[in-house]
């Protein structure tokens, strides 16, 4: 038995005649931070896309947990574990901070129609334990006193970290976080460095982080990927990926 | 004042004169066996000089006459009320004040009063119903009037041929709209925005065309009359029973002299049952797991689906309980008619649920009953204008989405208790 918690062999995602992603592999180990990186344009967000079920691969295998999940419908993916934030965030706007993270926790609070018409005990229990679990986590990421302001009218980091929390709320295994530092100030950044560590290490989970910050990248991650133009460049410690010639040639858009 | 406002003036202004010149300038009228053409006549000509000399006015002066819609006050509801934790120990009160009102009001005031409030009641629950499927779940449907005619028929035709009971028959309509909404549901909630507004739209007119040409089953433009009223426990509002041998009259029973209007008084206490009880069901979803997910769905499809909910099931059950509300309201509107055609189910009827949810504030209740009565009541006080009726509407509308765009209560969000 592997102790990979995500395995992917030979992704590929072609839109027409482009070819965004070209046999990308990916490996990630329970409690590891991976980091993929790559120029603008790279196919990072589609290599997510495909592992999130938003898109269906063109090729190639993803498993998560020596189970194939590729080809899987998006919701059945993070209902296995593997849960994702996008390039540009996406929360319940209108909704309040509290309502977003008792949305995330849905299925394990669906319980029938019948039994919340008449509030039955094990509604309520239910119902209270989304709310304390909702709550631990916004503690965690120091927004509990916002629960019940909407959403959308929280700053942009602070949105940043709802969206993190509520994927937590989840109970995911597999994070993958797509450029969570974009638009943060340095603070801002530090705080999510350290939050992602504790993810990691106090919570136990793995995170797939896409990143252009390189000082954060570099910083946190136990492996790192490099893909460029859909190829993938090269991959290694943050050690080997900073000495490697042909990802500064990469990056420095050397011909 | 710019020019290209000018010329944004002069093309309001006519457009709004070829409009009304179509629409008001020239009748179709029969003379003898043969159509002639008619023209308006002087006044309604000064009528449409007035109404193109407004538009070409109110285009002009577009920049100040928002301004001025900005100064006029409005009425912040939260101030108005009391604070929140007060508000709490008083709300129970207040609707139990409500609810007396409602239940001694009709024997103070006139049969019409009476019989208009129960139209009225009738729009709050369709207002109710369809402001879960666009205001909560955000799915445009122009075609509710579908499953208000689902209900309507179902009842008409459970009792003409097989004589049940109304009070049988109210879960069944309602089950049976909500089988519709659910058979429509799936192949339609695929589509997004307004391809789901067109294909709903469509949906209601093959309801309503089918209800037309199905004569030996739903008797066809002629309808289904003579529908049974409710009964109180078995009790007959008529003059004479005719339910058998031992049916009774509600009067006879009670030993009181016939009037008609203890039936209206009735059906109008009804209704109030019907709406407190709808009320109080969608309340409950809107507080429940599946109701959050009707509004985040709402908000961002794409995040729902990351965090594994089921868009499709949440969607679908967003139209058919929807549609189970239109078929409640259905199933008493025959009942209280007595008589049902394809006609009391055309397009304008959905237009007019969709104006009260969006007047009332997508998603709010509160609102949604206000928009009800307004969109009820005004018509009737507007009685001579009723040609001009859905003109009105439209000035309505327009100047509303002018003077609160949010609609008249905008959706409070539940504060959640916090307890540690
Ligand atoms: N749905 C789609 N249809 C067609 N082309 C697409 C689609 N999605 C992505 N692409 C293309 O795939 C390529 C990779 O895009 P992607 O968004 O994955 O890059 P990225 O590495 O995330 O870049 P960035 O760092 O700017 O976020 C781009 O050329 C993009 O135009
Ligand atoms: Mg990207």
């Amino acid at each position: 038995m592997s102790q990979l918690l995500l395995d992917v062999n030979g992704l590929t995602m072609r839109f027409g005649g482009l070819v965004a992603v070209n046999g990308v592999n990916l490996k990630v180990k329970n409690r590891q931070i991976v980091s993929v990186i790559g120029p603008n344009g790279a196919g990072k967000t589609t290599v997510f896309n495909c592992l999130s079920g938003f898109y269906i691969p063109t090729e190639g295998s993803v498993m998560l947990k020596n189970e194939q999940i590729a080809g899987l419908k998006d919701f059945h993916i993070s209902r296995k574990g593997l849960v994702r934030t996008f390039q540009h965030v996406r929360l319940f706007q209108k909704m309040t901070v509290i309502e977003n993270m008792l949305v995330a926790q849905h299925r394990h609070l669906n319980t029938n129609l019948i039994s919340g018409l008449f509030k039955t005990p094990n509604y309520r229990r239910l119902e209270r334990d989304a709310m304390n679990h909702a709550m631990h986590w916004l503690e965690e990421v120091d927004l509990l006193e916002f629960a019940n302001r909407e959403a959308g009218n929280l700053s942009y980091g602070q949105q940043r970290r709802l969206e993190i929390a509520r994927c937590m709320v989840t109970q995911p295994e597999l994070l993958m976080l797509d450029e969570p530092a974009a638009g943060l100030n340095p603070n801002e950044t530090k705080e999510l460095d350290e939050l992602i560590i504790k993810l990691r290490d106090e919570h136990e989970i793995s995170v797939l982080l896409i990143e252009h910050d390189m000082s954060l990248v570099m910083g946190i991650s136990d492996h790192i990927y490099v893909i460029a133009q859909g190829t993938p460049l090269a991959d290694g410690s943050p050690e080997e990926i900073k000495n490697n010639p042909d990802v500064i040639k990469a990056y420095l858009g050397e011909e | 004042m710019t020019t290209s406002k000018f010329y944004n003036a002069i093309f309001a202004a006519g457009i709004t004169l070829i409009l009304a010149c179509l629409m008001i300038g020239v009748k179709l009228d029969t003379s003898g066996t043969q159509l002639a053409i008619k023209g308006a006549s002087a006044a309604q000509w000064t009528w449409i000089g007035g109404g193109i000399a407004l538009v070409f006015l109110s285009q002009l002066f577009s920049g100040q006459i928002d301004s001025l819609f900005k100064s006029i006050p409005k009425p912040n509801i939260t101030t108005m009320l009391p604070e929140e934790k007060k508000m709490a120990t008083l709300k129970p009160w207040l609707i139990a004040g409500l609810i007396v009102i409602m239940v001694i009001w009709p024997f103070m005031v006139s049969r019409g009063s009476v019989d208009l409030a129960t139209l009225t009641l009738i729009y709050i629950m369709l207002g109710l119903g369809l402001n879960i499927v666009v205001g909560l779940a955000g799915l445009l449907d122009l075609g509710f009037v579908a499953f208000y005619a689902v209900g309507a028929y179902t009842y008409a035709l459970l009792s003409e041929y097989f004589g049940l009971s109304f009070w049988v028959c109210l879960p069944i309509s309602a089950g049976a709209a909500a089988l519709f909404g659910f058979v429509l549901g799936f192949p339609v909630l695929r589509l997004r925005g307004d391809y789901l507004a067109i294909v709903t739209l469509g949906f209601g007119e093959i309801i309503r065309i089918l209800l037309n040409n199905w004569t030996n089953v739903t008797g066809g433009p002629s309808g289904i009359s003579g529908i049974a009223k409710p009964t109180l426990f078995g009790l007959e509002f008529t003059r004479k029973a005719k339910g058998g041998e031992d049916a009774m009259t509600f009067h006879e029973y009670f030993n009181l002299d016939y009037s008609s209007s203890y039936k209206v008084i009735f059906l109008y206490l009804i209704a109030v049952l019907l709406v407190i009880f709808v009320i109080y069901l969608i309340n409950r979803l809107m507080r429940m797991p599946i109701g959050r997910a009707w509004e985040a769905l709402r908000e961002d499809e794409i995040a729902c689906r990351s965090l594994g909910l089921n868009k499709t099931a949440i969607k679908l059950s967003a139209f058919t309980i929807g549609a189970s509300t239109a078929g409640f309201a259905g199933a008493f509107f025959s009942a209280r008619q007595g008589f049902i055609s394809p006609e009391s189910f055309i397009f304008i009827e959905s237009a007019i649920i969709l104006a009260i949810v969006v007047l009332g504030g997508m998603g709010s209740q509160v609102g949604i009953i206000l928009a009800a009565i307004i969109m009820t009541i005004l018509p009737e006080l507007a009685r001579e204008f009723s040609e001009y009726r859905m003109l009105l509407f439209g000035l309505l509308m327009v100047l509303m989405m002018r003077w609160r765009p949010e609609g008249l209560i905008p959706m409070k969000r539940p504060q959640l208790e916090l307890k540690q």
